[in-house]
């Protein structure tokens, strides 16, 4: 599992510089675009509606979540479908590495890249002063399984895809949506009653609460656990799953 | 048979290439939808959704989905033609090899441009058709102006169908599209998408009027509020010379790259 994980550090090493136009800058100028920019509209508008916090403080973590979803899923579902056709699984498969190595390798990596990303986005929180105190690191880590939470399932169902065109779709009708209305811009609970408890179901929204609990310094214990949980269930249900597509696809 | 030279979009040639994208196209439904899922998404949840904790707008005084929503349909119309001709052009070029095909039969260089530019535009103008409707329906129509909205989103499908092309021929590989985001996701952010240009520093406002964007907002969210005035003659003459300033670049570039 090290030596596949070894592989994508080696590979990455090269080609890191445009992975941080994706996973760094791009979640960054949401955060001045509308953190900053709209923002000074909400916080002259409704200055109690945010408890007490500024917008920007408010949205900083839920776009951290977002960011460490986005580029998991894509690593995990276009970078998976493109290793499985024509990349460095075919390669891999003739040799002593099992595919649930491959698969752990890859998740790894994955994790590695969110981990970094992560970290950069929370050090610049920090220098804005978005954040509530060092409990913001603990974010980090949030952040980091929030990744894995979407990059496990994704990469389960990605080593079968044959078409990329799929995953746009997967992206465009599953990954926008829960971005948009997983309390990333505004609070859920500003949403009509009926739909409210849907929200609760949504991954990204435990992605969203834990980051932002941690951030702001209001993370309660049982509250953080449930969120834990869940996206632990999702890692490692979906690698259990994976284990099972990747040597179906890779040893038929 | 006429010796006589006719500007390219005058020839029915041209019209062949766009029947060719309308086939492909019409395949299915789903580019459409496709179009219009995101523009959707955020006016749903930044719109209506952060709109809440805004209120109404400084200086504009209407509910801030109102405000938004023209410039969510400017960004689409963007989008749309910009994607079909930078996305879609390069994929024709350098992986489906489909000029390689056309070039041997009596289309030249220009008629593919020409072409491609038009079936953008055409597409473009579906997306805003159908956004506006939603827009409508939605109850985020407040001036009958609104509908100046199409003939806007043909100028800046026109402009940005352009830009595209130009672009698109100093690609190498599809690792260069990410810097083209490096451009277009900040536009669409600062391009006073989502807030005023009065929330930005004094200093920084210039910098934002340049942009392309920032015009095509402009042509499309002053009549929908209503406001009519002949300050809109300038997005509409940066607009036809930006895309103008696009159109000989790609036709110079793609006639040296196609025809070597």
């Amino acid at each position: 599992m090290l030596r596949a994980f070894g592989y994508w550090i080696t590979l990455y090493r090269r080609n890191w510089r445009g992975s941080i136009v994706i996973s760094v800058l791009n979640p960054m100028l949401f955060l001045i675009g509308i953190g900053a920019g709209l923002g000074a509209l909400v916080d002259a508008n409704a200055p109690a509606q945010m408890a007490g916090v500024s917008y920007a403080a408010f949205f900083a973590p839920g776009m951290l979540a977002a960011a460490a979803m986005q580029s998991a899923f894509l690593e995990g579902s276009a970078g998976v479908a493109r290793a499985a056709g024509y990349g460095a699984y075919r390669g891999a498969t003739p040799t002593p590495l099992e595919p649930e190595q491959l698969a752990g390798g890859h998740l790894l990596f994955i994790a590695f890249r969110v981990l970094i990303a992560s970290g950069a986005f929370i050090a610049v929180m920090a220098a804005f002063g978005l954040t509530g105190g060092w409990w913001a690191l603990g974010a980090l880590l949030g952040a980091t399984l929030t990744g894995v939470a979407f990059a496990a399932p994704a990469a389960a169902w990605a080593v079968g895809v044959h078409k990329l065109r799929h995953i746009d779709t997967m992206f465009r009708f599953v990954i926008m949506p829960l971005y948009m209305f997983s309390g990333t811009f505004f609070a859920v609970s500003q949403l009509p009653e009926w739909i409210q408890p849907v929200s609760y179901l949504l991954p990204l929204w435990h992605g969203v609460e834990l980051c932002r609990t941690l951030s702001l310094g209001t993370a309660t214990i049982t509250g953080s656990a449930v969120h834990i949980a869940y996206l632990l269930a999702l890692a490692i249900g979906g690698f259990l799953v994976a284990r099972i597509t990747y040597r179906r696809r890779l040893h038929p | 048979m006429t010796t006589v030279a006719t500007p390219a979009w005058t020839r029915r040639r041209t019209l062949a290439l766009v029947e060719r994208n309308f086939m492909v196209y019409r395949r299915s439904i789903t580019p459409l939808l496709n179009a219009l899922v995101e523009p959707i998404l955020y006016l749903l949840s930044i719109g209506v959704g952060v709109g809440l904790l805004v209120g109404t707008v400084p200086g504009v005084d209407v509910p801030y989905a109102v405000y938004v929503a023209p410039a969510i349909l400017a960004t689409t119309a963007m989008n749309t033609a910009f994607n079909q001709t930078s996305f879609g052009v390069f994929t024709r070029m350098k992986v489906e090899k489909t000029y390689d095909a056309i070039l041997p039969t009596p289309l030249s260089v220009t008629d593919i441009a020409v072409g491609e530019v038009t079936s953008a535009m055409i597409n473009a103008l579906l997306t805003s058709i159908g956004f506006l409707t939603l827009m409508a329906v939605g109850g985020l129509v407040t001036s009958a102006w609104v509908l100046l909205a199409l003939p806007a989103s043909v100028l800046i499908s026109y402009a940005f169908a352009a830009g595209g092309l130009a672009v698109t021929t100093y690609l190498r590989d599809f690792p260069d599209f990410q810097y083209i985001q490096l451009f277009m996701l900040p536009m669409y952010l600062f391009a006073t998408t989502f807030y005023p240009l009065s929330v930005y520093p004094e200093a920084v406002q210039p910098l934002i009027r340049v942009l392309p964007l920032y015009h095509s907002i402009e042509l499309v969210r002053e009549p929908a509020l209503g406001r009519l005035s002949w300050d809109l003659l300038i997005p509409v003459f940066y607009l036809i010379a930006f895309g103008s300033i696009a159109m000989y670049i790609a036709v110079r570039r793609m006639t040296r790259a196609m025809l070597r």
